[in-house]
């Protein structure tokens, strides 16, 4: 059910090859055919993911590894790479911007991960039963995670406008005299930049959900309403456990997608007012490309990586432990 | 390993708590007053996904009802939900203001491109690491795994780095060399195949077909839906992407949808009806896809994600 069952199910899957292991009598020319036959299925293997392989080995593969050695470059567009040592990072430890951005990460993270689980949730809980129109609403619901990012970002600018925006006209209504600045205040554009982010993602993960809630037994729902359970109990107590492979699955896959948010943020504040939203993304964006500084960026990259790749194995450790 | 696959309708009755709050559907062996809570229950639960949908949806419609407002009508105290006039003129004028048209057949081609490449390459190793044994496979799938969990933040530089020495920086080559071999499709692919059994490449392997041929004979026609899933998938993301044009396509003849839009924002800033225009415009096209082909959507993305 996790990421890594996909490594378990290669080997479940039937030996289609020829039998290898020659018999004790085979002689010298059978084994020799063997060989062949080996050989030929190793290259029609290779042939079949080569084409797609040469773009990924050239485009992905080499620049993952490339990251790690540039960190320890010095290398700029106007100069030719040089061994640095650690210099990219101590430079990456005194640069206040590096703090800031991992700061605001952090921060959009905390705010994107969990809001976004618990609206995603709720809706996929809303929207799994038998009612009319509700195939209708999850299209619905799904369509704004599909919806162009310059949209979304300017949609949201303008609902979130300090001045005439919906939304504070709405708190108004509500009795709030002061509504925040949001994209035009230090204090409120990450939170903005959240509640944008969250719209923008449940649906995907209101999929995924719903899929997770399919393979609960409906059994298990039977034998909790018999036994008196309410609705509050049974989504604590059926739904919840049955939903932990997905929700392990959802969480994962959430994460990293918080800790390397960009376009949104591009779009939207492009890291302001000042530096309030400035992310990881964005100044990895700005020192490596706009500024042609490989060797920092790539330090700031391996930052990046760093910390998704703990967050992650701390999340896998965690899950293993809970289901012992 | 099957692919969990969402029912296009209606789900497996009281599969879940109903959230509504009221009277719980446990009270009452008798009648009456069973029903009448059911009844009371479907009505409050009918009126929380209205409300939900709503609120969802607003951004929509207010960018919607914006764009054939006049300019000063769209920031208005209070909000003006119908337009006082509506200016369809805005869905004119805005092909002349910006290319708009060029703009989005930039797009079409690219998503077009990316899309079909991806996909071929995409199920053609995929059908090398479901249906083929050779040495290496298995570590080989593993490094196409882990890389699809490391962010790509993390190393478009050197991908930017590699695309300058080549001089394909501000090109189309670039951003399709980029995106149409990512491990994404593989994956997806991968895991439909596993759900063909082996027993009928086997079959046709005694009749005598080749690999290859297996592969698009057999395979290619069973495997219609996943090649769909990840036709739209791709089509969608690459047409909505804004970071690859945004690094690499600095001449403006090139540009797409996403930079274009941008770009009129930046310059007229003002002219927000206008703006909303562009934006309805933008979406209009992943609208259509989307509706023609939401089942594979939904398949796709529940078959890369949970796995029964």
């Amino acid at each position: 059910m996790s990421p890594v069952s996909v490594f378990s199910s290669s080997s479940a899957s039937p030996d289609s090859a020829p039998p290898d292991s020659a018999p004790p009598d085979a002689s010298a020319a059978h084994r020799a055919a063997a060989k062949r036959r080996r050989r030929r299925a190793n290259l029609v293997g290779w042939s079949f993911i080569l084409p797609n392989f040469l773009g990924f080995a050239a485009l992905t593969l080499i620049p993952v590894f490339g990251v790690f050695v540039l960190s320890f470059a010095h290398w700029d567009s106007y100069s030719s790479p040089r061994w640095a040592g650690l210099d990219n990072f101590r430079r990456l430890w005194n640069d206040a911007n590096f703090w800031a951005a991992l700061k605001n990460t952090f921060y959009y993270s905390a705010g994107h991960i969990p809001l976004t689980l618990a609206v995603s949730l709720g809706l996929a809980v809303l929207l799994n039963q038998k009612l009319r129109g509700v195939r209708l609403l999850r299209t619905a619901f799904f369509f704004p995670y599909i919806t162009s990012l310059v949209a979304v970002a300017v949609v949201w600018n303008m609902l979130l406008s300090p001045e005439a925006g919906p939304v504070n006209q709405f708190l108004h209504f509500l009795g709030i005299a002061h509504p925040p600045g949001w994209t035009s205040s230090q204090n409120w554009a990450m939170p903005g930049l959240i509640i944008a982010s969250v719209w923008r993602d449940m649906g995907y993960y209101m999929v995924l959900f719903l899929a997770g809630l399919q393979t609960i037994p409906a059994e298990l729902y039977e034998a909790a309403r018999v036994d008196g359970a309410g609705p509050w109990q049974r989504f604590w107590h059926v739904t919840l456990p049955g939903l932990r492979p997905t929700m392990f699955f959802v969480t994962v896959m959430l994460t990293v997608a918080s800790f390397k948010v960009f376009d949104l943020v591009q779009v939207m504040t492009e890291g302001g007012p000042g530096r309030a939203t400035l992310v990881l993304s964005q100044l990895i964006f700005r020192q490596g490309i706009t500024q042609g500084r490989f060797g920092y960026s790539s330090a700031v990259s391996l930052a990046l990586f760093a910390v998704c790749l703990v967050i992650t194995m701390v999340q896998f450790r965690t899950q293993r432990r809970s289901e012992r | 390993m099957n692919t969990t696959v969402l029912p296009e309708d209606g789900t497996r009755e009281a599969a879940a708590p109903t959230a509504a709050p009221g009277p719980s559907r446990r009270g009452g062996r008798g009648g009456p007053r069973r029903a009448a809570a059911a009844v009371g229950g479907q009505v409050a639960l009918y009126a929380l996904l209205i409300v939900v949908a709503l609120a969802v949806l607003l951004p929509f419609i207010w960018m919607t009802v914006s764009s054939v407002k006049a300019d000063r009508e769209v920031f208005t105290v209070p909000i003006q939900w119908i337009p006082r006039s509506f200016h369809w003129s805005n869905f004119t004028t805005i092909w002349t203001r910006i290319p708009f048209a060029a703009y989005l057949g930039n797009s079409f081609f690219l998503s077009v491109v990316i899309t079909f490449l991806q996909v071929l390459t995409g199920s053609f190793a995929a059908y090398g690491f479901a249906k083929v044994r050779f040495r290496g496979r298995d570590l080989l799938f593993a490094a196409y795994i882990a890389t699809i969990a490391v962010p790509w933040q993390a190393y478009m530089v050197p991908q930017y780095i590699i695309m300058q020495k080549l001089g394909l920086v501000n090109s189309y080559a670039s951003l399709i060399l980029l995106q149409a071999f990512g491990a994404f499709g593989v994956f997806l692919m991968r895991q439909f195949y596993l759900t063909i059994p082996d027993e009928i490449s086997e079959a046709a392997r005694l009749d005598g077909l080749s690999e290859y041929g297996i592969w698009a004979r057999i395979i290619l026609p069973l495997s219609k839906p996943a090649l769909a899933s990840l036709a739209l998938l791709t089509f969608v993301n690459t047409w909505n992407d804004y970071m690859g044009p945004f690094i690499y396509l600095t001449d403006n003849r090139l540009w797409t949808v996403q930079l274009g839009l941008r770009s009129f924002i930046g310059e007229y800033d003002a002219e927000s009806a206008m703006i909303m225009t562009g934006s309805v415009l933008s979406v209009v096209p992943v609208l259509v896809v989307f509706l023609l082909g939401q089942r594979y959507f939904v398949r796709g993305i529940a078959t890369t994600g949970v796995k029964g």
